[in-house]
């Protein structure tokens, strides 16, 4: 009987990991960028639609919360979280800057003509460098910047109503429960 | 055999074709190239996950690409442009991973496992040579 004993201990041991793995998957998936809890990459982008070419500085927006969503008119699931976005807005509790990724500034213009602008300012990104330096991988992705300009959070895919709850809100105006990581 | 060797060949010629049309980038210098090749060769690209940027024909990795060439023209080293990536999208981007303290069991893992054969396996042998005594002192056969 003893000698089954270390192999069933092992084969437990296997069983618990697996099992931790499995229950981790979700979460595993999206891949957890490194510039949470650091600053938010200073940036100086043209502005959209501002015929002077007004330029916008990231760094301008310290002193207080905001999002920073970056989108582009080819993205299919930026369109499925307009709606969110405009919602937030309309709450008032955080400024959200756009960053137009690798579009065309008529197409996005026209975009926002159509579905409603829920940006403070947009900021175009042509070349894709501004996004490289956020780490982005896929539009749309959601920053939450701080006052002091520190990177809190990040949401990859489309914003939704629970996700502004929990994540975004639960971080901006804490209510004594821990935000879910 | 000569079929299955002439097939291979094209199969090669073919494979090699549609990596060229991924990406047609050549860096004036022979050596930065050969630096370029291989670094694009170590990054993941991070839309597609299981191909490096050098494979991908997507936009990113498209500019990943770019970022790798006018890091090279700069004069960083190699380990510099590994580090400038991992600084933005985490140690993903590497095909290689770099040793740290979360993926340390994963490094030591095998080493531990060998060593542990090995102890089993020196036990085993020890036992049999206490063992051998007893076996040459019965050469009785009953023949």
């Amino acid at each position: 009987m003893n000698r089954f004993l270390l192999p069933l201990g092992l084969f437990a041991a296997l069983v618990l990991v697996l099992a931790i793995g499995v229950r981790r998957a979700p979460e595993k998936s999206v891949i957890q960028s490194v510039l949470l809890g650091k600053s938010a990459p200073d940036f100086v982008a043209p502005v959209l639609g501002s015929p002077d070419g007004a330029r916008f500085e990231a760094n301008s927006l310290r002193g207080r919360w905001y999002l920073l969503n970056v989108w582009g008119t080819w993205c299919a699931e930026c369109r499925n979280e307009h709606a969110t976005l405009l919602q937030i807005k309309a709450t008032g509790k955080a400024p959200i800057v756009g960053l137009d990724w690798k579009d065309q500034p008529q197409d996005a213009l026209s975009w926002l003509r159509q579905l409603g602008n829920p940006y403070e300012i947009v900021a175009e990104d042509r070349d894709g460098r501004i996004a490289i330096n956020y780490g982005v991988y896929g539009a749309p992705e959601t920053f939450l910047v701080d006052p002091q300009g520190i990177i809190a959070y990040k949401h990859v895919g489309a914003m939704t109503d629970e996700i502004w709850a929990q994540k975004f809100l639960a971080r901006i105006e804490p209510t004594g429960a821990r935000p879910s990581p | 055999m000569s079929n299955l060797r002439s097939l291979l060949l094209i199969l090669l010629a073919l494979g090699s074709a549609v990596v060229g049309a991924v990406d047609p980038e050549e860096m004036a210098d022979p050596a930065l190239q050969a630096r370029y090749r291989a670094l694009t060769h170590e990054l993941r690209c991070m839309q597609c996950q299981n191909q490096s940027i050098a494979d991908s024909p997507v936009g990113l990795a498209g500019d990943l690409r770019r970022e790798v060439r006018e890091l090279l023209q700069q004069g960083k080293t190699d380990d510099e442009i590994r580090g400038w990536m991992r600084e933005r999208y985490g140690a993903f981007i590497l095909f290689r991973p770099e040793f740290s303290p979360r993926n340390a069991w994963l490094w030591l893992l095998p080493g531990v496992l060998l060593l542990g054969g090995g102890l089993i396996g020196w036990r085993i042998l020890r036992q049999r040579q206490a063992l051998e005594p007893l076996d040459s002192d019965t050469p009785e056969d009953s023949t």
